[in-house]
């Protein structure tokens, strides 16, 4: 385990390997909504950890399908109806591709990662947390990985425990063997910080947890848009992630779950689409995935989805993590040139991700934000949906910078403009 | 937008950010009231030295954002040496002119009136209204014969 201990924050892609490089101009051409002018200035969209701007082929993708496909999945036995199946069941082989190759079956689309995660809290966590166990989180979880949990915990009287973070933002895990331990049944572990940009250790977590026989979820959320994604190299036995921080529509979610533990698993949702057989007196379920998609699903967005991940493909998952590591890294280095500013999270661009909150010692985040956006500069303040995280990092809120594929070197040059042009107009 | 920005940051406005009044803690406090606006993570901290029913001192610390902080070091001028009827009067003329109705303000509240800027932005209305919220919800427990009072921006639609 001395590895754990010296948590080496431990990524895919090394800072110093040579990927293709992106097309910047290319790339924010792809964009429409770049393209416009926000208060008289150049629109600079730094809040993409919240939700990503689709390219054009994604929204023409929603469109495509309202005009040439549209019918209700599964059930119909006419033509349009076996062409929008069709592609929605492609998007799922894709997502089950994009995540290092599981079964199709595996695959569960819900709403986003907040009802993936409540999926399998409420249909696993009902099924199989009891008295005295142990449900372990971090303290840096978004609320969408740690409200399902607090819940359970108190449902059940389980014992929800945390795993700290040093004061760098990295996982505490110098005392992880008597946090994860025979009793834990579930580690519940972001990859990617949405606030400090951390990214986490999983893969060794998970292994521990496993030897420890836990099982472990993984909230993607943050992570799936910037970097590959390996669930079975992760051992996740759960992985959750959203379409619409990776360029595809709001609305669809992705649930990766084990096929054995699926399988054993009792119906979240129940009605139409997940049955086998319905009588007035019992039902039986659907094979997977559908017995976990009751309903008609965001057929459209779905189906639009699939094409994000094939842009995002092509760029190339490694191109973007290096541009987002180079990026991150030009950012910081400029940020912690305005004196006094506080950048919370690890520095070094190779252990986080894009995600950069920052305060300003004398003017509140939200204060941050409306400056900026008068400067055309979209950013994010408040607490994140990280409360417990925020309290331990001693701050009521953030400013919150975050950069994707589309951003480059001159909207961190109009960041930091503004940020120096907000000091003078506070005049404190 | 830079006129909107300008319209809420006002000078008057920026001034008393930079340079609250009412910042000295108070020796004798009858009212202690903290208020807290949950969306944004705004806390303020009120005392208040009441005379014979009309303010006699007030200490305002807010944490906060420009506009919770300005608005708070208002109050705190505005309504020292008022007696508590007043003191509501004010605060409820505040707080109808925040959510957009039309509403005279008389001269001597003057700086109140910048706040105005403010219902552009329809999320600060409530860090505009904190000091207020604060303020009307320590009267009240004073008058039901309690020392110490509790604030949320949260609950500020019921009826006071």
């Amino acid at each position: 385990m001395s590895q754990l201990h010296t948590n080496t924050g431990k990524v895919p892609i090394p800072a110093d390997s040579h990927q293709p490089r992106l097309d910047l101009v290319a790339v924010k051409a792809d964009f429409p909504i770049l393209d416009q002018r926000i208060n008289g200035r150049r629109l600079v969209y730094l809040d993409s950890a919240a939700t990503s701007q689709k390219p054009w082929v994604v929204i023409r993708a929603i469109t495509d399908y309202y005009r040439k496909q549209n019918a209700n999945i599964h059930r119909g036995l006419h033509f349009l109806a076996e062409r929008a199946t069709a592609a929605y069941e492609k998007s799922r082989a894709h997502a089950a591709d994009f995540m290092g190759g599981v079964e199709r079956e595996e695959v569960i689309f819900t709403r986003g990662t907040t009802e993936a995660i409540n999926l399998v809290s409420y249909s696993w966590g009902e099924a199989n947390i009891g008295e005295g166990d142990e449900i372990v989180i971090t303290e840096m979880e978004h609320h969408a990985n740690l409200v399902p949990w607090v819940i359970l915990a108190q449902k059940k009287n389980a014992v929800l425990k945390r795993i700290p973070i040093t004061f760098c933002g990295h996982l505490d895990l110098s005392d992880i063997d008597s946090i994860i331990t025979p009793r834990t049944k579930l580690l519940a572990i972001t990859q990617m910080s949405n606030v400090l940009g951390t990214i986490n250790p999983v893969a060794e977590l998970t292994e521990l947890a496993h030897k420890r026989g836990a099982l472990v979820l993984v909230d993607g959320a943050q992570a799936a848009p910037h970097m590959p994604i390996d669930v079975k190299e992760l051992g996740a036995d759960f992985y959750a992630f959203s379409s619409h921080k990776m360029l595809g529509p709001t609305g669809v979610g992705i649930l990766y779950g084990r096929r054995e533990l699926l399988e054993e698993m009792p119906p979240f949702n129940t009605g139409g689409e997940m049955i086998g057989e319905v009588h007035f007196d019992r039902v039986t379920w659907a094979e997977l995935p559908h017995k976990f998609e009751a309903g008609t699903p965001d057929i459209a967005n779905v189906v639009a989805f699939d094409t994000a991940l094939t842009y995002l493909e092509e760029l190339g998952l490694e191109s973007i993590r290096q541009h987002e590591m180079e990026l991150t890294g030009y950012a910081i280095e400029r940020l912690s040139q305005i004196k006094g500013l506080e950048i919370q999270g690890p520095q070094e661009p190779a252990q986080r991700g894009s995600a950069i909150s920052f305060t300003d010692p004398n003017i509140h985040p939200h204060d941050i934000s409306t400056f900026l956006d008068s400067r055309g500069i979209a950013i994010r303040a408040g607490h994140h949906c990280a409360q417990p995280l925020l309290r331990i990092l001693g701050k009521t809120a953030t400013a919150r910078a975050s950069l994707y594929i589309y951003n480059d070197e001159a909207d961190i040059d109009a960041l930091i403009e503004a940020l120096i042009e907000m000091r003078r107009y506070f005049g404190v | 937008m830079n006129e909107q920005l300008d319209d809420m940051y006002r000078e008057i406005i920026l001034d008393h950010f930079r340079s609250p009044r009412g910042r000295k803690p108070l020796e004798k406090a009858d009212i202690k009231s903290d208020g807290s606006n949950p969306a944004c993570g705004d806390e303020i901290e009120m005392q208040v030295e009441m005379d014979n029913g009309t303010i006699k001192d007030i200490h305002v610390n807010c944490k906060g954002c420009a506009i919770s902080v300005a608005s708070g070091s208002m109050l705190a001028e505005l309504i020292k040496g008022k007696p508590i009827d007043e003191v509501r009067r004010i605060a409820e003329l505040v707080r109808r002119m925040l959510k957009g109705e039309q509403v005279e303000i008389p001269d001597d509240l003057g700086d109140i009136d910048s706040l105005q800027g403010v219902r552009q932005f329809p999320v600060r209305i409530k860090c505009a209204l904190l000091a207020w919220v604060t303020l009307v919800e320590g009267l009240k427990s004073y008058e039901d014969g309690h020392k110490h009072a509790g604030a949320s921006t949260e609950h500020d639609d019921q009826p006071e």
